[in-house]
């Protein structure tokens, strides 16, 4: 089947835009839900203790306040919220309970959930809740906490090869806590039908079905009798949307009393409650030889995931042990990481989890390499970057639970190339190390790959119409990234037919069987490919249909535009033929590796460690573009996001285990100002092997390598300091600090790379 | 009881008659039904609230309904009719200048003020206005170009009406 | 986030303002552009019982050019000091300072008062009332006070300003301008809280050599101030790189606020000096 590729691969604009844009979005705290309550949540302040004892009876007695719910209503059977993704039998003790019951762990888990005529009187009545604590040990880092579970990808006999290598270097890396954050906090709103036993959720995000098969579990209900509907999301980024303790504490509060419930996260909470991200630390090793062949690359990291193992909580920890090696050719691999148990809120998925910390820590060591074995930047990775004739490329074996992936097509070096171009590298080598006009210029490239297109599977159901309008249900979540318009573009090619056409519905579990969802850059490659299948089949049953009406075979059926037309050539319309609808999964169990390069230019300031970023280019073989400008849009986002978490972000925490982080004011976000200069190329030369579309996932690739460049960058630029910018982030003061520690340690260089 | 306010929002004579610490935020969402101003952080910092307040972009999160009264508010609802977009809109649609559209209603009605007041601003000054204004999704880029050709498509139209 | 619940007054007159407070048994606080209050009161850090609205009173608008002073009103707001064209010549510092405040929709709403009555020792409005020898007029029950800032001024969000007192006006001395001057800060990202910064004036005698210099900086002490040290390196000399630098290390030697979130004492220390530095480079730039 071929597609008519006239939408696919254009800059089509979007169809959401243009309820956004008027401010006419439905997101979740738009719901109005008449009659409901207002649920707020009292957390804990402590970050490990025991409850002693919960009084609410003064709670109670405030204006407007009808319930408080405790650990007691679910009468000593406290749900625990299951792995969603790499459950594994050792995580089963470290799974998050929807309530505290005996105990508290983190800064934020909820103690109570206060339900009231209006959010503003929930609130008031928060600090009439007694609750007696009794203090406990917080483990307030993850250096010797207790272990979760262990993530190691293997590839032949690094220790051996580190024993006679010509070159082995070592050098410790930190990537720290940070917050997808996204501009709109969470919110459910749930409502119990007593009479038809039916519960539906809204407020769904990214796996709705699997959190509606949880909630099911949790409430003991058939799976039918829940429904979870997805609305407007505002930005989820692997964060929201996973099974968190308010997607069970409130649908219980509604089918507890009766009453819709309505909860709207808010910020504050947002930055105590919703899953952090990243929190790896590690000690790694790279030998070469003389002349820069990358042999063995070793790191054994820390993750500090938290308290408990939410639902993807292994993620970052098991893609970091298996994407080390990046898009390079090394025959001994041996990465691991360690999941330690802390008293800070949970961890999970955030764009590019696991690969932007191991590009960090990768990309870093090479440059270490190539400094001190002679080699430039450019040099050094491509004798070491995978020939296009030397794919597919397997990835380290994984352990404990494996994974058989390979890196599966592409030319790295005609992106690496390209961007290289682009940023204009070869000219500006002799910026490298430069002072000019009070600040240190500085260059560093890098290459990646980006996993994508997860399986298993992906539903979707197109529906014809009376008027001629064709419906597409899609399992698939929208969380920003612009899923109706790409969706509708798929179909209106399929069809040959104009995208107004097309109603894309997206997310709920109402819109088809066995949806997944979005996460792991699957929606364009999973969803679409479901969306050409089904149209498809909704093809073939308009022409059996409309061969059964003029008495032919459907294979004699001609389909131009929304008219059949039989061989006598009376077109039947789309709009004469009753409701068809037709759907289809498709399995896919192969990754997408979309892949590419990105530079950077950077100018530092030595007096206050300030960086520019004067110029951040990026380019990326994504396979097939199917929308160029959401494409895009999810690359400079991503490499902003990246950005923000190199030189802005932190979510910190003091050896109390208190959250410093209570505000935007303090997790610092990247504005305007901040990174002006983003530039980024998308190449579609080598499609994917594994799905009808040729598409790859493409929405991380953007963040994946940004802190290895950026660090490589500075480094660069305070090459005569002899820096290693090896724990972020790189703030004013750290930069400032790396070079103070340089100076007193007396390792300035002159430019000619001699020790003064 | 609370005492009754009139005030004026997208050209319609409301009364605020709600408790005096309602934000204004909450007054236009929830009170009016006008929800296409969000709420990002509540403490104003993300911008994703804001508002025209007789003309200025305020946070409407950090203002009390009970301060409007007698004002001139304009929200993202009254910036376009129902037949077209703004040109501000129809740029931001271009540009791709939104992914998942919740900061966006506080960037228009601040680009909207911005345009109106400074016509001539320079690509600088448009970062400078809008680095209150908090977007996870886009990195911004889009944003800027958005708005700058927003406003060099209003300066070649207004150089097509001089006579 | 929501508020916690207060009443509401909107007095016509100072004299209705004070009243209220006076008549509130101190649980009162007077609000004008809520760009600091409505923030603690959302995170529930402050709940007071009744807001007293001073935003539309009259006497306390306006911006005034007197024969030896400027006398702001305290419910002016940022806009209108930036968009007051008279302000370019009658003070420039003032004008460049306070286009670092925050953001363009917190200048449209935020105050002179209400900064002053905050007492951020890192906000840029107490910064330049501090290195311009600022008054506050300050109306009470008994009538009204003028003080000097650094009597106002006593420690990091602390000021003299009792529970029944109201700022009524911020009175500048006179510009003149022969003045050289700069305003520097430094900051994570703009419009965030400056880390440290710099407000600094000073004229040259026909000879070249300085005079009546002032170098105010805010951020690194509990309160913004002049550097007497480092103005007396200054006074009287010729300006040159190793002059303006033993002020810096002099400014430098003032830092005396510790380690915290946002920065350490050791970086504090280095900011400053650079931003005097350049403060300086600056302000030589701009003179004729």
């Amino acid at each position: 089947m071929t597609l008519s590729n006239r939408l696919i691969g254009s800059h089509t604009q979007r169809i959401e835009d243009l309820r956004l844009l008027r401010g006419r979005g439905c997101y979740i705290d738009d719901l109005k839900l008449p009659g409901c309550l207002y649920a707020v949540v009292l957390r804990s302040s402590f970050a490990h203790a025991r409850i002693v004892t919960i009084d609410t009876s003064e709670a109670l007695a405030r204006p407007g306040v009808r319930a408080v719910v405790t650990a007691a209503d679910l009468k000593g059977q406290i749900p625990r919220i299951p792995l969603r993704m790499h459950a594994h039998e050792s995580l089963t003790p470290f799974q998050q309970p929807v309530i505290a019951g005996d105990r508290v762990r983190f800064v934020g888990e909820p103690v109570a959930v206060v339900l009231a005529d209006s959010q503003a009187l929930a609130e008031d009545a928060l600090d009439a809740i007694a609750v007696e604590m009794e203090e406990l040990p917080v483990e307030a880092s993850a250096e010797q906490a207790p272990i979760a579970i262990a993530y190691a990808g293997t590839r032949g006999a690094a220790e051996q090869v580190f024993a006679i290598a010509d070159y082995v270097r070592s050098a410790s890396f930190s990537v720290q806590r940070q917050a997808a954050l996204p501009m709109e906090t969470r919110g459910l709103a749930a409502v119990w039908d007593a009479e038809k036993e039916q519960l539906t959720v809204y407020g769904a995000a990214k796996v709705a079905f699997a959190n509606r098969d949880i909630l099911a579990k949790m409430l003991d209900l058939p799976k039918t009798s829940v429904e979870l509907r997805e609305l407007d999301v505002g930005g989820g980024f692997g964060s929201r949307g996973e099974f968190l303790p308010e997607d069970f504490l409130v649908p219980f509060a509604a089918r507890l009393f009766g009453r819709p419930i309505k909860w709207t996260e808010d910020r504050r909470e947002h930055l105590m409650a919703a899953t952090h991200a990243r929190d790896l630390h590690c000690a790694a090793r790279i030998a070469c030889r003389a002349d820069g062949t990358v042999l063995a690359l070793a790191a054994t990291a820390d993750v500090d995931v938290g308290a408990y193992m939410r639902t993807n909580g292994s993620v970052s920890a098991r893609n970091f042990a298996q994407a080390l090696a990046g898009p390079y050719r090394i025959a001994h691999v041996h990465s691991s990481a360690t999941i330690r148990i802390t008293n800070k809120t949970p961890t999970g998925t955030y764009r590019g989890p696991g690969r932007y910390e191991a590009d960090f820590v990768r990309e870093r060591l090479f440059d270490i390499a190539a400094r001190d074995l002679g080699l430039d930047q450019s040099t050094f990775r491509t004798r070491n970057l995978l020939r296009p004739d030397e794919l597919p490329y397997a990835f380290p074996d994984l352990a404990p639970i494996p994974q058989v992936t390979e890196l599966d097509n592409g030319d790295y070096f005609e992106t690496f190339e390209r961007c290289k171009a682009d940023i204009g590298w070869d000219e500006k080598q002799l910026l490298q190390g430069r002072l000019h006009e009070g600040r240190y210029h500085g260059l560093a490239l890098g290459c990646f790959i980006e996993g994508g297109g997860v399986g298993p599977s992906e539903d979707a159901r197109l529906v014809l119409h009376a008027d001629g309008s064709i419906a597409v249900h899609v399992g698939s979540s929208a969380i920003g990234q612009g899923l109706e318009t790409v969706m509708a573009q798929i179909a209106a090619d399929a069809f040959d037919l104009p995208i107004e056409r097309f109603r894309v519905f997206h997310g709920s579990t109402t819109d088809v069987a066995n949806g997944q969802g979005s996460y792991g850059s699957r929606a364009t490659v999973m969803g679409g490919s479901a969306v050409v299948m089904a149209a498809e089949r909704l093809k073939e049953l308009i022409r059996t249909e409309a061969a059964s009406r003029a008495g032919c075979e459907p294979t004699d059926i001609v389909l131009i535009r929304d008219a059949a037309v039989p061989p006598d050539g009376t077109p039947l319309l789309f709009t004469e033929f009753a409701e068809l609808s037709a759907e289809a999964t498709f399995l896919n169990s192969r990754n997408t590796y979309s892949y590419g390069a990105q530079a950077a230019h950077v100018a530092v300031d030595p007096r206050t460690g300030r960086v520019d970023v004067l110029d951040y280019v990026s380019v990326e073989d994504v396979g097939r573009i199917i929308n160029a400008l959401t494409l895009h849009g999810q690359a400079i986002g991503a490499i902003v996001q990246g950005l923000g978490g190199v030189f802005l972000e932190h979510v910190s925490y003091d050896d109390a285990g208190q959250l410093q982080v209570g505000s935007l004011a303090e997790y610092l976000l990247p504005t305007t100002t901040d990174f002006p200069v983003i530039r980024s190329t998308a190449l579609e030369n080598y499609p994917a092997p594994n799905n009808p579309l040729g598409a790859k996932g493409a929405g991380e690739g953007g963040i994946i390598p940004v802190a290895g460049v950026i660090s490589n960058a500075v480094a660069a630029a305070l090459a005569s300091f002899a820096v290693e910018p090896n724990v972020l982030p790189l703030s004013p003061q750290r930069v400032w600090e790396l070079i103070q520690e340089s100076r007193h340690a007396g390792a300035v260089r002159s430019p000619k790379g001699q020790r003064e | 009881m609370n005492e009754t306010r009139p005030t004026c929002v997208n050209g319609v004579a409301v009364a605020i008659d709600v408790e005096p610490r309602t934000t204004l935020a909450d007054f236009l969402r929830h009170r009016l039904g006008l929800t296409g101003t969000h709420v990002g952080c509540e403490h104003g910092v993300c911008g994703a609230c804001t508002v025209l307040v007789d003309g200025a972009a305020v946070r409407s999160c950090l203002m009390l309904a009970v301060q409007a009264q007698s004002c001139d508010v304009v929200t993202v609802e009254g910036l376009s009719s129902d037949e077209a977009l703004s040109p501000l809109q129809a740029s931001f649609r271009r540009n791709h200048a939104l992914q998942c559209g919740f900061c966006t209603p506080g960037i228009l009605t601040t680009a909207h003020a911005l345009m109106r007041d400074e016509p001539d601003a320079s690509e600088e000054r448009v970062r400078e206005v809008l680095s209150g204004n908090i977007c996870r999704c886009t990195g911004y880029v889009p944003i800027v170009n958005a708005v700058v050709e927003a406003l060099r498509d209003a300066r070649a139209a207004r150089g097509k009406e001089a006579p | 986030m929501k508020l916690p619940p207060f009443r509401y007054e909107r007095p016509a007159s100072l004299d209705e303002a004070l009243s209220l407070l006076a008549g509130s048994a101190a649980d009162a606080k007077v609000i004008a552009g809520g760009q600091t209050l409505l923030p603690i009161m959302a995170f529930r850090l402050a709940a007071p019982s009744l807001l007293v609205d001073i935003g539309s009173i009259a006497e306390l608008r306006g911006i005034r050019i007197m024969p030896d002073r400027l006398e702001i009103g305290a419910a002016t707001r940022w806009c209108d000091i930036l968009g007051d064209a008279r302000l370019a010549a009658e003070h420039p510092l003032l004008q460049a300072g306070i286009g670092h405040v925050a953001h363009y929709q917190i200048r449209n709403r935020g105050t002179v008062g209400g900064s002053l009555a905050h007492a951020d020792p890192a906000a840029e409005l107490p910064g330049i009332a501090a290195a311009c020898d600022a008054s506050i007029v300050i109306a009470g029950p008994e009538g009204k006070r003028t003080v000097p800032f650094d009597e106002f001024f006593l420690g990091a969000l602390t000021t003299i300003l009792s529970e029944q007192e109201i700022i009524a006006e911020l009175h500048l001395p006179r510009w003149t301008p022969q003045r050289r001057w700069a305003f520097l800060e430094f900051a994570r990202r703009s419009g965030d809280f400056a880390l440290a910064a710099v407000a600094l004036h000073y004229l040259k005698d026909d000879s070249g050599r300085l005079a009546d210099v002032h170098v105010g900086v805010m951020g690194v002490c509990d309160r913004p101030c002049r550097i007497a040290a480092a103005e007396a390196i200054l006074n009287g000399n010729e300006p040159s790189a190793e002059l303006v630098a033993a002020a810096a290390a002099a400014a430098a030697a003032a830092v005396d606020v510790d380690d915290d979130l946002h920065a350490s004492q050791a970086y504090r220390r280095a900011l400053i000096a650079v931003l005097v530095e350049r403060a300086f480079e600056a302000a030589e730039m701009r003179g004729g």
